[in-house]
């Protein structure tokens, strides 16, 4: 199993982590030792077996249409690292047009 | 305060203080003591609440006062692994991106605690987001084992065990996503219990991987797990995928006895790298149980060997999914940036530690376009399969019988390679796959004094099985105790 160093950086962006050129070198060889590991998967016979998407089989609850009591606003953003005017305040999410 | 009062356990205890025999107030101030004296050099708590378990604690002893029943755990100290939210106190998940977050509410596991009359001692160290087996990866500072202070208490639930084993708190809550209370449990000489999945709601506990995690108690008897389980356990409208069951009546089976019942040894679980000092505990406990009644038989988990590969694409893919809400915005870290996308990359990439820096990237990988087939959905099929294995070995048997750990506690370290610590779960993870009970219990020693867990293994919901067994292991094995602390004020 062998990962170029582009592939992780790919990754990396997709997983929003801005890491360090030694972090991306060592993730590099780290990855491949376990995803190598884990291609021992393909021996296992799985054809026509349903994948397991829960440990114990149950019909979706639903519950009775009520509004029930939540978080306060006040509360919610006590713990903001940014808050304005009710709410969570971020930095630009477009770029400013130059 | 006397060491007596800090093994005396949870149902004694809870007895005595119903009785007024001790206070709650005195309790929790003796366990606070204790604390303070030796959770320095062991570091099993993230953070102690003195001034909110006392008054909890004067509030049980009003209700006591006043011909109250503040109910099964009444005054009784415990300690919550800290990836479980307790609203008020300071709840990080082992984690610096959640530095200093006090949540606005109490998880359902730790409010029916409360309702039962326990009070909350304080957070218990843990690896960061239950993500490693040695309490190592923790992001503040690591958790020792009371046995040998040079050796890891396991993980991720370290704190839990190791507050348990040195008498911090008279039991605890940890989670378990592929070992994290079993594990560590046998590390310490403690018991560890992993309930069914869906047993106890996940409410308040911050996810890890969501089709695995659950919460359970450690404790240092297999009653005070049974009580503590039965005081949690239950559907939780808020969790949707707690089982709409009621809470088991356990206790009744600690005295049940094994007659009859048929024990498996999955011949798999006695292969390859197992220590000899625990294989051979191990088949012991399997003749203490044929001593006291029960049959004993060899049965296979043929897929046994993909249960860790497939444990590391399903767990990392789903906390990469559900670690997507650390970005900096509603609680915890925020990292600069000018904008939106560069902060949230910033504010990860500060936050987080390593091994959950390579959980992320695993799972991230896993999901990506063209990846899923071939890693998620080859590792659900897989993951049928492991269930397939257990569901006809218990057409043969009621309970199966196994090694929790392929050796006793580790020395700090000794796994510095990811993989290698990975393997130290072999035996645990199968049952999270499966969504089955799974309950580790002490069965003696190595030579050199290091305990050794059995773990009992059984069908869905029917942790009652495994409190009648284990029961009887503890009969046979009886309980030991960390000299430095069994001995300290």
């Amino acid at each position: 199993m062998v990962l170029t160093r582009e592939e992780v950086a790919e990754i990396a962006q997709l997983a929003r982590l801005a890491l360090r050129d030694d972090e991306l070198d060592a993730l590099r060889g780290e990855l491949a030792v376990i995803l190598e590991h884990v291609e021992v998967l393909g021996q296992a016979d799985t054809i026509g077996v349903e994948p397991m998407t829960h440990a114990v089989p149950t019909a979706l609850r639903l519950r009775a249409d009520q509004v029930e009591p939540s978080l306060p606003v006040a509360v919610a953003l006590a713990d903001a690292p940014a808050a304005r005017d009710g709410c969570f305040e971020v930095p630009a999410i477009i770029k400013a047009a130059t | 305060m006397s060491a007596e009062l800090a093994y005396a356990g949870a149902a004694e205890l809870a007895r005595r203080v119903r009785a007024r025999e001790v206070s709650a107030v005195e309790l929790t101030d003796a366990f606070l003591a204790r604390i303070d004296a030796h959770d320095g050099a062991l570091g099993a708590y993230l953070a102690v609440d003195h001034e909110g378990a006392r008054n909890r604690a004067l509030i049980v002893d009003a209700m006591i006062a006043a011909g109250q029943d503040p109910g099964p755990l009444a005054g009784v100290p415990v300690g919550v692994k800290d990836v479980i939210v307790t609203e008020g106190l300071v709840t990080t998940a082992a984690s610096r991106i959640l530095d200093g977050w006090v949540p606005p509410y109490d998880a359902t596991a730790v409010a029916r605690l409360r309702a039962a009359g326990a009070i909350v001692l304080g957070k218990l160290n843990c690896d960061e987001f239950a993500m490693g087996s040695s309490n190592e990866r923790s992001g503040y500072r690591p958790c020792q084992n009371p046995w040998d202070l040079g050796r890891v208490p396991g993980g991720s639930s370290g704190g839990s065990a190791a507050a348990v084993a040195a008498g911090l708190a008279a039991a605890t809550l940890g989670t378990d996503t592929g070992g994290s209370i079993r594990q560590p449990a046998a590390f310490c000489g403690v018991v560890g219990l992993k309930p069914t999945y869906g047993r106890v709601s996940r409410w308040g506990a911050i996810a890890f991987a969501s089709s695995l995690d659950q919460i359970g108690p450690l404790a240092g008897s297999v009653e005070d797990c049974a009580l503590l389980l039965e005081v949690i356990a239950g559907a939780d409208p808020r969790d949707a995928t707690s089982i709409d069951q009621p809470a088991p009546s356990l206790r009744p089976a600690l005295t049940a006895g094994v007659a009859g019942l048929k024990v498996g040894l999955p011949r798999e679980y006695f292969e390859g790298a197992l220590d000899p000092e625990v294989a051979a505990a191990v088949r012991a406990a399997g003749d203490a149980l044929v001593t006291a009644g029960a049959e004993l038989r060899e049965v296979t988990l043929p897929h046994t060997r993909f249960a860790l590969p497939a444990y590391y694409v399903v767990a990392p893919a789903e906390a990469a999914s559900n670690l997507a809400r650390y970005d900096g915005v509603r609680f915890g870290h925020r990292g600069g940036g000018r904008e939106l996308a560069e902060m949230y990359a910033t504010t990860r990439a500060e936050g987080f530690g390593p091994e959950v820096k390579r959980r992320i990237m695993i799972g991230t990988y896993a999901l990506r376009a063209g990846h899923y087939e071939a890693y998620y959905r080859k590792a659900q099929q897989v993951r049928a399969l492991i269930k397939r294995d257990f569901d006809q070995a218990f057409e043969e048997v009621d309970v199966l019988l196994t090694p929790t750990t392929p050796t006793a506690a580790f020395a700090r370290g000794e796994k510095a390679a990811p993989l290698d610590m990975y393997l130290a779960d072999v035996f645990t993870l199968a049952c999270n796959l499966a969504g089955i009970p799974g309950l580790a219990v002490p069965v003696g020693a190595t030579a050199s004094g290091l305990p050794i867990g059995a773990q009992l293994l059984g069908r869905a919901l029917d942790e009652v099985t495994l409190v009648r067994a284990g029961a009887e292991l503890e009969r046979a094995f009886g309980t030991r105790r960390p000299p430095a602390y069994e001995g300290a004020a």
